[in-house]
């Protein structure tokens, strides 16, 4: 589980999170949503650690996690598994290697027991045979599959996605969605996604939090959200008349 | 400005050099970087020493010209220059367009493409796994390069003095053995070591903070290849006033 608690950020006289506060439960999926310049990338980076916060704190099942040193803050981060937007793969290797470089690093894993758990991370995401392709040679969505198998290779409690369907046809989208739900759900992992997909949002948000000026908003499930009488997430929410025609 | 990114650099400097997660991967990665550097940029070296080395004999024949001066002397101010000036200068500034760059640009475009975020949410320290391998290449690499060098400038300058007629063969052998003093070999060595040194540090220090996009990672790359240039002519002088 993941808490924050009365989390601020700002760059220079900019504050760019204004006490946030929010629970993050396991075996669900959490989702960040908000328009752009809300907030929702500099939080997601402040939960991970690319950002120092200026107040608050961020616990990891109740270790805060934003006082902790670099080297403190190793042991859980080697239960972090991150899926970047643009998928951030290593490119100077191959399908394989970027899958073995956190197995290389921090487990004590046999050469077989490596490449037994690639091959296993690589079929969960659906991808088999593609071992020795180069990143080059993938597709958006191979590529978001090779991030998730290479999040997932060191069997992580915490998986954070950062716009997972960016950049992703609506087909491949869902695909992706429904594999992070159903990774989230068989490993009990606690997932926070940020998004502002509302497809991806009334797919799998079980739990989201809405970021509006640098604040949390308003909190719900995704049956709650399309109900909510909050008027900026009404604007947000059915913004597109797909989402007024389907729910309004 | 200057202070700010001084300091900055000490502490990339002192992040790099902290005690690596796995040795094994770590060393994997020397390994390629020594490919990359050293292997990766021979033929230019090679290109370049050969030319220097002609150079240097045909330019230092045509400035001598009286018969009071023996003409072996165009052996020995070839050798001395090759040696002590042109190998370790003139290659380390050639290999600070080519490597240089080579480094800025790849870490730039980890950083901006999220590489390097990725790396650090892993828990790996980003910074001693993607820039010490350079660091030790480097060292290792272009110190042997520059020897190559130092080789092929004589040499070529001892097949070009007799083809153009400025000296003989003999002569030029004679010249270069004549008050033969290893002193200069050391003095070039310690130079390369340094400009080496230097060149990788702060190529990669211009590569790992890039901020912005691809455009950014160009302005990296030309902050790189100039800023390392100019420490190397700096250091380059500093060397020369302390040790020779």
């Amino acid at each position: 589980m993941i808490e924050l608690k009365n989390v601020s950020k700002s760059f220079d006289s900019n504050q760019v999170l204004k006490n946030i506060s929010a629970t993050f439960k396991p075996g669900i999926t959490n989702m960040i949503i908000g328009g752009s310049g809300s907030g929702k990338t500099t939080l997601l980076k402040c939960m991970i650690g690319l950002h120092e916060i200026d107040a608050g704190e961020i616990n990891y099942d109740g270790i805060d996690f934003s006082k902790l040193d670099f080297k403190e803050k190793i042991p859980i981060r080697k239960e972090i598994g991150m899926l970047f937007q643009s998928a951030a793969l290593f490119d100077s290797m191959n399908v394989e290697d970027n899958i073995l470089f956190p197995l290389n690093m921090f487990s004590d894993f046999t050469k077989e027991e490596k490449l037994d758990r690639i091959n296993f991370c690589l079929k969960r995401v659906n991808l088999e045979n593609v071992n020795q392709l180069k990143i080059a040679d993938l597709s958006g969505g191979m590529k978001k599959r090779v991030g998730i198998a290479r999040a997932i290779a060191m069997q992580p409690k915490y998986l954070f996605c950062d716009e997972p369907n960016s950049g992703l046809d609506p087909k491949t989208s869902i695909i992706i969605d429904n594999l992070i739900r159903e990774i989230t759900l068989e490993y009990q992992i606690t997932t926070v996604i940020n998004s502002h997909d509302m497809n991806s949002v009334m797919e799998i948000g079980d739990h989201i939090i809405f970021l509006h000026q640098g604040q949390n908003w308003w909190e719900g499930s995704n049956t709650e959200l399309i109900k909510s009488d909050n008027q900026e997430v009404n604007e947000f929410v059915f913004a597109s008349k797909l989402m007024k025609s389907k729910y309004q | 400005m200057f202070f700010y990114h001084f300091g900055k650099y000490l502490l990339f400097l002192k992040n790099v050099f902290t005690k690596p997660e796995n040795l094994k991967v770590y060393w994997k990665e020397i390994v390629r970087e020594m490919n990359l550097i050293g292997v990766g940029s021979f033929g230019i070296i090679a290109v370049i020493s050969i030319f220097l080395g002609a150079v240097t004999c045909i330019q230092t024949a045509y400035q001598l010209v009286s018969n009071l001066i023996p003409r072996d002397i165009i052996g020995v101010i070839t050798r001395d220059s090759v040696i002590i000036e042109f190998s370790p200068t003139i290659c380390l500034l050639v290999l600070a367009g080519r490597v240089g760059g080579s480094i800025a640009s790849e870490l730039g475009t980890m950083r901006v493409t999220e590489q390097i975020d990725a790396l650090e949410i892993m828990g790996v320290n980003s910074t001693g796994y993607l820039v010490l391998p350079k660091i030790i290449a480097s060292v290792i690499t272009i110190p042997m390069l520059v020897v190559i060098s130092m080789f092929l400038g004589i040499f070529s300058a001892y097949l070009i003095g007799p083809l153009t007629g400025v000296i003989s063969g003999a002569e030029f052998i004679s010249g270069v053995l004549r008050d033969w003093n290893p002193y200069i070999v050391f003095v070039a060595l310690i130079k390369t070591y340094i400009f080496s040194f230097l060149l990788s540090s702060v190529s990669a220090y211009q590569g790992f903070y890039t901020k912005g996009g691809a455009l950014d990672v160009g302005v990296s790359s030309t902050k790189a290849v100039v800023y390392s240039s100019v420490l190397i002519l700096f250091a380059d002088y500093l060397v020369a006033q302390v040790l020779l």
